[in-house]
């Protein structure tokens, strides 16, 4: 266990976008064309970003259609977004939700590209 | 392990700043012409003016391959009154415009744009943005053309709002940049602008910049210079917290700021509009059925469908009766615009009196968007050109709700529950604000048929002109702007840089670094200044709350700006925004004191002037700070086809455009 720090509370959101260490190679693309800064680059070459400032993302995703490592970044909508994103299946009548725990089985389908 | 805390928490120490730093370290640049915020009408500015010759600088605050309002995608384009399958030519097209906003609107703007948004796309498809549809993936659909493939929106009969797959629209004109050798200058942001000579003959001789990571000093002189900066934000509704606003946070105000400091002329920021900030949900990302979702049917907890009806109040029979215009009416004008809805150029819409029905239990809570009952073109076109193009939709809804299981064929999207007064229009994502949460509204600068502001050497693009918004407007006038600006440099000769100016906003700039009293951070300085902003400008003014407002922000000035404090250059930076934020909001306030009426058209009340857009007052009242306070006259709506300028829009247009004309 790590030892316990005196840290302020954690900002809201919290991450705001999330990286997959085993997917991300720290190119840093995403911390150099962030346009809100709230990515940094890890002080350790080759690591993913440290997001520092995840208060101030705009949700835009430009660093996910950035990135050349599909899957390295994700990005989260805070939770007081996911809670209002429901969708109802018409032939089951069953509600789902943006976070829920046990979510339906993906749509592949790309958008219009 | 992802946010500073784990990364503290995984036994590491504080990590210094990651970029050398720099503060107040000088360093001079010149240029032809200087674009001040690389956003879309910065970019298309540039690309113009570098292809007239130019050597062009383009200082944007973030970085430029996505920057701006409008740098995370486009789904429609609008005002395309040129392109080969429209049937409403730019004429018609700007008065029905300019006779829509009630005359507050800017003529020039509005008719460069009818003139030239298409020719602007164009540009954008050289670059390698999708405007047709090859693929055929929409063959058959009634909003195709299939000579052109070109897609259409709104009103499919009329043709002059098109659909495009504009994600890439920012990588693309950033690439165009690069190729024509236009100069970037990333993560600086523009400070003041540099002037010369007073009155009537000052002009803009270049500007300052602060380095956004590094904390330097830029120091541009430049032959013309174009304000391409956006629309403030921040101004009543901060949350130290964002999560999210629809426009994006990084547009401050400091151009216009800067522009309100040398002397040049705004009309319109007595405006502003509701705002529900924070408390608005995912933009496009829940059930509603406005803009990029127009013409989605939505339906009540039982299955059962809300009408959709026309201007007269008729419930249409058929989902193809959404996209064509009432009968007897010439065309319908869409979303997006910044035109209110007229008899004449109302988009068809859900019935109006949802709220009340709701209330009598007519249709029960929750609401979805039901897309299945769309023919697939249709569905297809919302829920995957449309969301999946337009600015944050692509990866922050389409992407994010298909990889959680939405799937348009066979789910419904819930609409928020929300108070049922919200129900009234289809932008059900925008939630419910508080009458005091105001944001921007058309206030910007004034300019001429050259898109020229008062200021010799200065132009201006995009929100930063007073009156229109959209994309596209951005992308014309940016286009626009910067030939004029580029001709005008090529007459011209750089000026000497007066040393008291820059040493005088060297002092001003760099004052967080060394806060007077108990330091206070940006946040709380910016959601005080905006507390300001909501108690003395909000939803509805009075004399005495607007000079109140004044007395407060000079107060603020006095006292709070001194203690503003910042730990590095990305505080630095947010630290100067807020200050600009003072000159904005006195702007503002200012304006707004001029105006002793109320007007509709500008979602301006005045409980002190409660008559409505009263004929004495149905004018612009441009203002600008003068040697000793705000400087405040009556500019006529049709100041554009007076004297100095001719009678008609195409006459100016022809006279002014610098293009070689066709036919």
């Amino acid at each position: 266990m790590s030892e316990t720090l005196m840290l302020p509370n954690p900002p809201v959101p919290n991450r705001a976008v999330d990286f997959n260490p085993d997917l991300c190679n720290g190119c840093n693309l995403c911390v150099g064309i962030c346009r809100s800064d709230v990515l940094m680059p890890n002080p350790e070459q080759g690591k993913p970003p440290i997001v520092l400032y995840p208060d101030e993302c705009w949700y835009c995703g430009c660093c996910v259609l950035e990135c050349r490592k599909p899957g390295a970044i994700a990005l989260l909508h805070p939770m007081n977004q996911s809670v209002s994103v429901v969708w109802k299946r018409k032939a089951t009548g069953i509600h789902y939700r943006l976070g829920m725990k046990q979510p339906p089985a993906p749509n592949g389908r790309p958008p219009s590209s | 392990m992802s946010t500073w805390h784990e990364y503290l928490m995984g036994g590491k120490p504080v990590p210094p700043w990651p970029y050398p730093v720099r503060y107040g370290e000088e360093q001079e640049l010149t240029t032809d012409v200087l674009i001040c915020g690389g956003g879309i009408a910065g970019s298309h500015a540039a690309i113009s003016a570098r292809k007239a010759g130019a050597k062009v600088l383009v200082v944007e605050k973030t970085a430029s391959k996505w920057s701006g309002n409008g740098g995370a995608g486009v789904d429609h384009w609008l005002s395309a009154c040129t392109n080969p399958c429209s049937r409403v030519g730019p004429e018609e097209y700007t008065e029905r415009v300019l006779t829509d906003c009630g005359g507050y609107d800017c003529g020039p703007l509005r008719y460069v744009v009818a003139r030239e948004s298409w020719d602007a796309l164009l540009d954008c498809e050289a670059l390698g943005v999708r405007i047709r549809d090859e693929k055929s993936e929409f063959e058959g659909a009634d909003f195709r053309e299939s000579e052109t493939g070109l897609l259409f929106a709104y009103d499919y009969q009329n043709r002059c709002e098109l659909r495009v797959w504009g994600h890439n629209m920012k990588p693309a004109l950033h690439g165009g940049m690069r190729k024509l050798g236009v100069d970037l200058l990333d993560r600086v942001m523009i400070t003041s602008f540099l002037t010369e000579g007073e009155g009537n003959s000052r002009r803009v001789t270049g500007a300052t910049g602060l380095d956004t990571r590094t904390g330097g000093f830029y120091i541009i002189r430049a032959k013309a210079v174009i304000l391409a900066t956006g629309l403030p934000g921040r101004m009543w509704n901060f949350s130290t917290e964002y999560r999210s606003t629809f426009r994006d946070p990084n547009c401050t105000g400091e151009g216009v700021a800067a522009a309100w400091k040398a002397g040049v002329e705004f009309a319109r920021l007595e405006e502003s509009h509701q705002d529900s900030g924070t408390m608005a949900y995912i933009s496009y990302g829940v059930g509603n059925a406005h803009n990029t979702w127009h013409g989605c049917p939505i339906v009540d907890a039982n299955g059962k469908e809300v009408p959709w009806v026309d201007r007269d109040g008729n419930e249409l029979g058929s989902i193809g009766e959404r996209f064509t215009p009432a009968e007897g009416q010439r065309f319908m004008l869409g979303d997006g615009l910044r035109v209110p809805q007229s008899y004449e150029n109302q988009t068809k819409k859900l019935s109006p009196d949802l709220p009340e029905r709701i209330r009598k239990g007519e249709f029960v809570l929750p609401l979805f968007a039901d897309l299945t009952r769309m023919p697939e073109r249709e569905r297809r076109a919302i829920f995957g050109l449309m969301v999946g193009n337009e600015g944050r939709t692509r990866v922050p809804v389409y992407e994010t709700l298909t990889k959680a299981g939405f799937d348009p064929d066979i789910d419904m999207l819930q609409v928020p529950i929300m108070d049922p007064s919200s129900y009234g229009h289809s932008n059900f994502w925008s939630g419910v604000g508080a009458p005091q949460w105001r944001m921007w509204g058309g206030g910007g600068v004034v300019v001429d048929w050259d898109l020229r502001t008062n200021l010799e050497c200065l132009y201006a693009a995009g929100g930063a002109i007073f009156g229109a918004g959209a994309h596209s407007s951005a992308a014309a006038s940016g286009r626009y702007a910067g030939r004029k600006a580029a001709e005008h440099a090529s007459g011209s000769s750089l000026s000497k840089v007066d040393a008291t100016q820059a040493a005088r906003e060297k002092a001003r700039i760099y004052a967080p670094l060394s806060p007077q009293g108990r330091t206070l951070g940006w946040k709380e300085f910016n959601a005080g200044i905006g507390r300001v902003m909501q108690s003395c400008c909000g939803q509805y003014k009075s004399e005495g709350g607007l000079l109140e407002g004044l007395r407060i922000l000079a107060e603020v000035r006095e006292a709070e700006a001194g203690s503003v404090g910042a730990a590095n250059p990305h505080e630095l930076m947010h630290a100067v925004e807020c200050l600009a934020m003072l000159d904005v909001g006195e702007a503002v306030l200012h304006a707004s004191l001029a105006r002793k009426a109320s007007s509709d058209y500008l979602d301006f009340q005045r409980i002190d002037y409660p008559e409505v857009d009263p004929p004495e007052w149905q004018n612009l009242r441009p203002i600008r700070l003068g040697a000793s306070g705000p400087e405040i006259r009556d500019l006529p709506f049709d100041y554009h086809l007076r004297p100095p300028f001719m009678p008609s829009l195409k006459e100016n247009y022809e006279a002014h455009c610098g293009l070689p004309l066709k036919g």
